[in-house]
């Protein structure tokens, strides 16, 4: 699901301030730059207020945001419905005792990291990134929640890059997105 | 040497607010504060310097104190010998999972920045980027982020700075900023001040005006502060480093 299809009028103003950057980080790629969303002040609010909107009063337990870019957006809105933020990180980052949860890139692995007692059975999470493209960081990020009994209740993107199928490499959990991207 | 982890509780003061008694952080048991016993090395009792967390708070309490410093420092654990031996690491993580010492934390913040005019924050790559944005959001400044090499996807400008062996680097999106802004500067922790100093100088580079850097925690052992020069420093909280 998309808030774009529904028109928030916020959104013409939230996709127009990414910007896309070719050929990095190698040639053939388009790259989805919300650093420029960051710069806008209303925009960035926005941006936050419409996952704020969907979530507060879900009785959303958790925030898990995944390195890093998912580190500005997760905590914005884990302080405004009243979640715990816990961070996703690559390996070795975090401090204490850690469960991991390897998944596949293009070429090789990489592992995803969250401590071992931020989330407890029970907890209702969401998962949130910047971006969903093949849907492998996000896969690892739900293996990891509901290894340790969290219900993952919906995985929440500021982008989507449809063509790339990652909706589909979830496994029917829901995802909710502000803007798409198509290549065409 | 291990010492047990003390922590001084600052801030801004409140003429009315008085040290209150210690809150007991709501965390789950498994990530509560070790106890203390772990932290004593074998070595002659004469020694060790023990501290506990109750009489530092004693120590504390002739000094006013914003009742929501105790909370915010008791929810921040410290793990012994990472990332490697020696060192007294501060896991803000845990602070994260306690909704009301992480809205605080922020709070604080908010409240001594909101009426100064500040036009741009910018986080150090990566916890920076969990208490910068909530900070801009609710003054109304931009928010920056400054990386690590070869993150960022656009045209930057780049200041390295010295490691205890090497030296590393850190990045800003040029345009980001302009000159005659007034900018914070926000980690959650100043150690030896070099990435700090790094940031100052990318924004001062592009003519932006650094008004203070803000950390939650500050190791004061390890001299930051000096490190910043005049540039102004403000923390919430004070922690032995190693």
């Amino acid at each position: 699901m998309s808030a774009y299809t529904h028109q928030d009028p916020r959104l013409h103003g939230i996709k127009t301030k990414i910007r896309v950057v070719p050929n990095f980080p190698k040639s053939g790629i388009m790259f989805q730059d919300i650093t420029t969303l960051l710069l806008d002040p209303k925009a960035f609010k926005d941006t936050i207020d419409l996952f704020v909107e969907r979530y507060k009063g879900k009785n959303i337990s958790v925030v898990a945001g995944i390195e890093a870019r998912g580190f500005i957006f997760g905590p914005p809105i884990a302080l405004a419905i009243g979640a715990k933020f816990v961070p996703l990180r690559k390996p070795k980052k975090l401090p204490g005792k850690v469960i991991s949860q390897e998944y596949i890139l293009e070429y090789g692995r990489d592992c995803l990291e969250m401590h071992v007692g931020a989330v407890e059975t029970g907890d209702r999470a969401i998962v949130v990134d910047d971006l969903i493209a093949t849907g492998g960081t996000l896969c690892a990020a739900m293996d990891l929640l509901e290894r340790v009994g969290a219900e993952v209740v919906e995985c929440a993107c500021v982008i989507e890059l449809p063509e790339l199928k990652g909706r589909e490499r979830l496994n029917g959990k829901p995802l909710y997105v502000l803007v798409e991207y198509f290549e065409i | 040497m291990q010492s047990s982890s003390s922590r001084l509780l600052l801030c801004s003061s409140k003429p009315n607010s008085l040290f209150g008694s210690a809150v007991t952080p709501t965390l789950p048991s498994s990530l509560r504060f070790p106890p203390l016993s772990l932290t004593i090395p074998n070595s002659t009792s004469s020694s060790i310097r023990l501290r506990s967390l109750r009489s530092s708070v004693t120590e504390m309490a002739s000094q006013d104190q914003d009742p929501r410093i105790a909370r915010i420092s008791s929810a921040i654990r410290v793990i012994p010998d990472f990332p490697k031996p020696g060192i007294m690491f501060q896991d803000i993580t845990t602070l994260l999972l306690d909704t009301k010492a992480f809205k605080d934390t922020i709070d604080l913040f908010v409240e001594r920045y909101r009426d100064q005019n500040i036009s741009v924050v910018a986080g150090v790559e990566a916890r920076g980027f969990i208490f910068g944005p909530p900070i801009a959001l609710a003054i109304g400044a931009k928010f920056v982020p400054m990386r690590k090499p070869k993150k960022l996807p656009g045209e930057v400008i780049s200041e390295e700075y010295s490691l205890e062996y090497g030296t590393d680097k850190i990045e800003m999106h040029v345009g980001a900023v302009q000159p005659g802004e007034r900018a914070l500067v926000i980690d959650d922790l100043i150690a030896t001040g070099g990435t700090l100093c790094a940031a100052i100088k990318l924004l001062e580079r592009v003519e932006v005006t650094v008004v203070e850097c803000a950390c939650v925690i500050e190791l004061p052992e390890l001299k930051g502060r000096e490190r910043l020069g005049d540039r102004s420093l403000f923390v919430l909280v004070e922690a032995e480093g190693a």
